[in-house]
């Protein structure tokens, strides 16, 4: 491991300030200090944001700001996000263990990189860690990554939990930083992989995540649900956070956010679209499935995530309707 | 009995390899190979050698001297060829670990790197039939014509069954701390399995006499087999005491452990059986084909249950294997039975439905009167006891055989059964038991993998000599003590019991001091068949929208001799039938293929069962009485927990979803697919 020097930050500015290039901010660390460990990441200074006062979670009228060095497991537990937003408490208590959501802030998890095995090995080649070296996963151990979105340069998904609900539920990533502050909608704070995949999201260097905001919940039933082949402490191989708005068995509003399938948290518009307006029936839930995965294009070992995630809409959508 | 060392392991005082505190320690790092074949042209370690702390890099530009009988993984920088990526090729040796590290990253291999090949195949030209297979069995065998079986029988099957890279994940790394002393002794703390066969091995390795090396190994947190024998970091630690004079510490890292100490071979396992109209076997042939290193022959013994299991006119049970550049498979818990059985019971599910009966009645059907490949007679055999017992408690009368109709909203549900089994042997060890101020003290150089061999060794002792345990204190993993048998082949117990039983017998005879030897009786024991059998009843729930399996109950019966202790019994069971689901579901070593070596090397990616996955795991047992075992009467219990597990788990699938995944593990992906 590299020699590193630490500086807490006393606030946002002074974090900001202290970044120049080489620079990282550390969270909670459960995810930078591993990749550290392993020669993937290489800072020369770390700033720990972990303790600056962005640890509450308010209510603005009908919003909630939530700062980003909220805990993982706080933010799982808060009344209001169990009661207004019961699919986030859900989707945070699907990822890791308690011991690392103890640990884990909101900005880290948003950050937190993909877990595909060849980026984590500094000895093998991997687009993401050195660009152009190539992308071995592609003819190789892909079992658990990409269907959506992705491209010849980099088939990696974000692996995680909350910001699929994050995305689905439209949550605002407010950033400082050098550049000055702005307000990224969700899904928008990570990108596609193109012929950049080094670059996970919008982010410019030195820009600070200090808090995430959430618009009122949407209206109907929410649900959050991991398919994983072990029953805890798995990284998801599909998952999905979605909502229904019905009227008189017309769909008003519907919100579906797929996890495991893509470089981001994949919203799943044209599955959205397909049903604003139309019947909720089981046909137009399977058509609306459909629409999105026409858009997959799957590699030999990670087939399975098409039917995968077609079920998953499908069956989420007739349990969120009845 | 509750453990011994429990309190000093919960409060951390129980010292590891890695923990003893030895003056002027420095630490060793090693350099693997970053190709999966191919000759080191050069090492260059100038740049390793000018940083900081460093005292000394170890590589084959300058082979550090190792005995002429040094042999295979351990024979490290003894030559220039690379057999696999990953190898140890180098090794900085510091003032710290992290001096150590920064300085290994720095060490330029040059490499000649040649095209490689790391995959198995049943085509593969290299196949070959070993001359025998560990540890020691022929290779093929079989009496009667399989052909003939099978053209007579009424109903046959065919089937062929993969299972994937394995490897243990003892929750202790290797690690290993050794120093010379000034008259040349050299001392080896060791995350071992076998103080006498470490020394003995370290001692050959180097070219010394056995009583100058010395290897404590006194907790060792789990091995599972992959401490069974001496792995590479016991022999870097003390080469690399030995160039810098001073004590050298190795804890290898997790992924390190994934490449240097050994996994279970992958194997693809062909098996064809034919029965009568009755269910009675006419044919039996089980072929299984498994890789080595071309360092070394490591030749799985996955097809022996067939010389155990099932009576049969015609039996063929073969073995072949190959050699790619790939890293030495080696000991994983039950090798041999567990992979085989797996592919075994699951054919044997196949062949009770093809047949419409049964697999409880098939079993019991073909329950044979001797062993099936010797003909010798059995110790004891309690098979159809097991399946009956395991039966009866879980309502297997009441069962649908037919597969795919039991539903409950997404989850589809089954039930499987399988058959376990696993030798009972034990092997020569030695004893002392000696008093000491109103107390006994019992020597003898066992090892405790974290399987509660102390505690075990303890009431064996104290039942003996006919005092309260707490009189006795047992003190092992030390090869200074009396030279005893590893912790291997779940013949520990019966070895060491042997041994402390009849040294406490020699006590008493004086009151002062007990010795035993028991090479000579052991030579005696009859000429029988001995093994120990069971048989696991698994319930899953297969997810119809997600190919999810979760196994809501698992219950292995188990008819193992003479259990000594309930407590020890019930955790070795229920540890190796976890084991076993984690098999069955989602262990899986991924072997790189366009780079060699493997991935998953961590326990984010190698998944093994958490909690939530086992709510419901039952293990009993039935008493046995065996005389022809050891003075306990006992049976091994630490790996038979893991055999048959995955078959009981991949026919409950086969039950529930109505479709057969003949490949290990069962994940959502290979539900999911045949079904869309
Ligand atoms: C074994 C294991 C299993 C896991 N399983 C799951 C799972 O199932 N589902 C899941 O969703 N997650 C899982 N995780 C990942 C876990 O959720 C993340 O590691 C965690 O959320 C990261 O948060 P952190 O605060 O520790 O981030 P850190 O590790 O501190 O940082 C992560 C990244 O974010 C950057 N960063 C941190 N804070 C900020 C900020 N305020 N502004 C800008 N940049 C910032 C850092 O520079 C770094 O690049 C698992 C992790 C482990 C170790
Ligand atoms: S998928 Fe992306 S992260 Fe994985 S190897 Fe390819 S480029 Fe690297």
């Amino acid at each position: 491991m590299k020699q590193f020097e630490y500086a807490r930050a006393a606030s946002p500015a002074d974090a900001v300030r202290r970044f120049e290039p080489g620079t990282m901010y550390l969270g909670g660390g459960t995810n930078l200090v591993d990749l550290m460990r392993l020669g993937v990441a290489q800072p020369d200074r770390l700033v720990d944001v972990s303790h600056l006062p962005l640890d509450a979670i308010e209510q603005d009228g009908d919003r909630l700001r939530i700062g980003a060095a909220v805990r993982n497991t706080d933010l799982a537990a808060h009344p209001l996000v169990r009661v207004r937003y019961p699919m986030l408490a859900r989707a945070v208590l699907a990822g890791a263990s308690g011991q690392v959501r103890n640990m884990a802030t909101i900005g880290g998890n948003l950050l937190q990189r993909t877990r595909c095995g060849y980026y984590q090995d500094v000895t093998r080649p991997c687009n993401k860690r050195r660009p152009g070296s190539g992308c071995p996963a592609i003819e190789g151990d892909h079992g658990n990554l990409a269907i959506l979105g992705a491209s010849d340069s980099c088939v990696a998904t974000h692996p995680s939990d909350m910001a699929v609900a994050l995305a689905a539920l439209g949550a605002e990533v407010h950033v400082t930083g050098p550049g000055g502050d702005r307000v990224i909608p969700m899904p928008g704070l990570h990108r596609l992989p193109g012929d950049t995949p080094e670059r996970d999201t919008v982010l410019e260097p030195g820009d600070l995540i200090t808090a995430v905001e959430l618009p009122a919940p949407p209206p109907g039933p929410s649900i959050y649900r991991k398919v994983r082949e072990r029953a805890s402490f798995a990284f998801a191989l599909v998952s999905i956070a979605a909502a229904l708005d019905l009227r008189d068995g017309v769909v008003r509003d519907c919100r579906i956010a797929l996890g495991g399938v893509a470089h981001v948290p994949w919203r799943a518009e044209r599955a959205e679209q397909a049903l604003i307006g139309g019947q909720a029936t089981g046909e137009a839930f399977l058509a609306a499935a459909e629409a999105e995965l026409e858009l997959a294009r799957p590699l030999p070992r990670n087939a399975f995530k098409v039917p995968l995630a077609r079920n998953l809409i499908v069956r989420t959508l007739e349990e969120l309707a009845s | 009995m509750n453990r011994i060392e429990g309190r000093v392991k919960v409060t951390g005082l129980a010292t590891y390899a890695a923990e003893y505190p030895v003056e002027g320690v420095t630490y060793a790092y090693p350099v693997q190979s970053q190709v999966a074949k191919g000759r080191i042209a050069r090492v260059d370690d100038r740049e390793a050698l000018a940083m900081p702390g460093v005292l000394a890099v170890l590589s084959s530009e300058r082979p550090p001297e190792l005995a002429p009988e040094a042999e295979g993984e351990l024979a490290l920088f003894q030559s220039r060829e690379v057999a696999y990526r990953g190898q140890i090729v180098a090794a900085v040796v510091a003032d710290t670990y992290e001096n150590a590290r920064a300085a290994a990253a720095v060490v330029r291999v040059e490499y000649q790197p040649q095209a490689h090949d790391v995959h198995l195949s049943t085509e593969h030209p290299g196949l070959y039939r070993p001359k025998t297979v560990n540890p020691g069995f022929p290779t093929d065998t079989g009496h009667g014509d399989v052909e003939a079986g099978l053209a007579a029988a009424a109903t046959t099957i065919d089937v062929t069954y993969t299972t994937p890279v394995l490897h243990n994940n003892p929750m202790e790394p290797h690690a290993s701390l050794a120093y010379w002393d000034d008259l040349g002794r050299l001392m080896v703390y060791d995350a071992s399995q076998g103080a006498t066969s470490g020394r003995d091995i370290i001692a050959r390795t180097f070219g010394l006499p056995r009583d100058a090396v010395r290897v404590v190994a006194r907790h060792v947190g789990g091995g599972f087999g992959s401490k069974g024998t001496t792995r590479p970091q016991a022999v870097l630690a003390a080469m690399a005491a030995r160039e810098v004079g001073r004590p050298v510490k190795i804890a290898l890292t997790r992924h390190q452990m994934y490449d240097v100490t050994g996994y279970r071979t992958p194997t693809i396992q062909r098996l064809r059986l034919g029965a009568d109209a009755d269910g009675r076997l006419t044919a039996l042939e089980h072929v299984a084909y498994e890789q080595s290193s071309t360092v070394e022959e490591f030749a799985e013994q996955t097809a022996v249950p067939g010389r155990v299991m099932y009576g049969t006119p015609a039996l063929r049970t073969a073995h072949r294997l190959v050699r790619l550049d790939v890293a030495t498979p080696s000991w994983m818990r039950a090798p041999g039975e567990c992979p085989g059985m797996y592919a075994l019971e699951s054919a044997m599910d196949e062949l009770a439905y093809a047949a419409g009966l049964d697999p409880v009645e098939l079993r019991v059907l073909n329950d044979p009167e001797t062993e099936p490949g010797s003909g010798r007679p059995f110790s004891s055999r309690n098979l159809v006891g097991c399946l009956r017992e395991g039966a009866r408690r879980f309502d297997w009368e009441r069962r649908d055989p037919q597969p795919g109709v039991r539903r409950d909203g997404e989850w589809l549900i089954g039930t499987g059964v399988a058959a376990s089994t696993y030798p009972a042997r034990r092997m020569p060890s030695k004893a002392v038991v000696a008093a000491q101020d109103g107390e006994f003290l019992v020597q003898i150089a066992a090892a405790d993998i974290g399987t509660g061999a102390r505690t075990v060794l303890t009431k064996i002792a104290a039942e003996t000599l006919g005092v309260a345990p707490d009189q006795v204190h047992v003190e092992i993993g030390d090869s200074d003590l009396p030279d005893a048998f590893l912790a291997g082949g779940s013949m520990g117990t019966a070895s060491w019991g042997s041994a402390v039983f009849r040294a406490c017998e020699d006590f008493q005879r004086d009151g002062k001091e007990g010795h035993a030897d028991t090479a000579e009786e052991i030579a005696k024991d009859a000429e029988l068949a001995r093994h120990a059998f069971g048989a696991q009843f698994a319930e899953v729930r297969v997810n119809a929208v997600t190919g999810e399996v979760r196994v809501s109950r698992l219950l292995g019966v188990f008819a193992a001799g003479h259990i000594m202790d309930a407590t020890l019994a019930r955790s070795q069971f229920i540890g190796g039938m976890t084991m076993g689901l984690g098999m069955a579901l989602m262990e899986e070593t991924y072997t790189d293929e366009e780079f060699g070596g493997f991935l998953r090397r961590d326990l984010a990616q190698y998944h093994i069962p958490a909690n939530a996955d086992v709510p419901n795991l039952e293990a009993v047992w039935l008493e046995e009485e065996d005389e022809e075992l050891n003075p306990m009467g006992s049976k091994g219990i630490g790996e038979i927990g893991i055999v048959g597990t995955a078959a009981a788990i991949g026919n409950a699938v086969f039950h529930a979803a109505g479709h057969r995944v003949r490949d290990l593990p069962i994940t959502p992906a290979k539900i999911l697919m045949p079904r869309f």
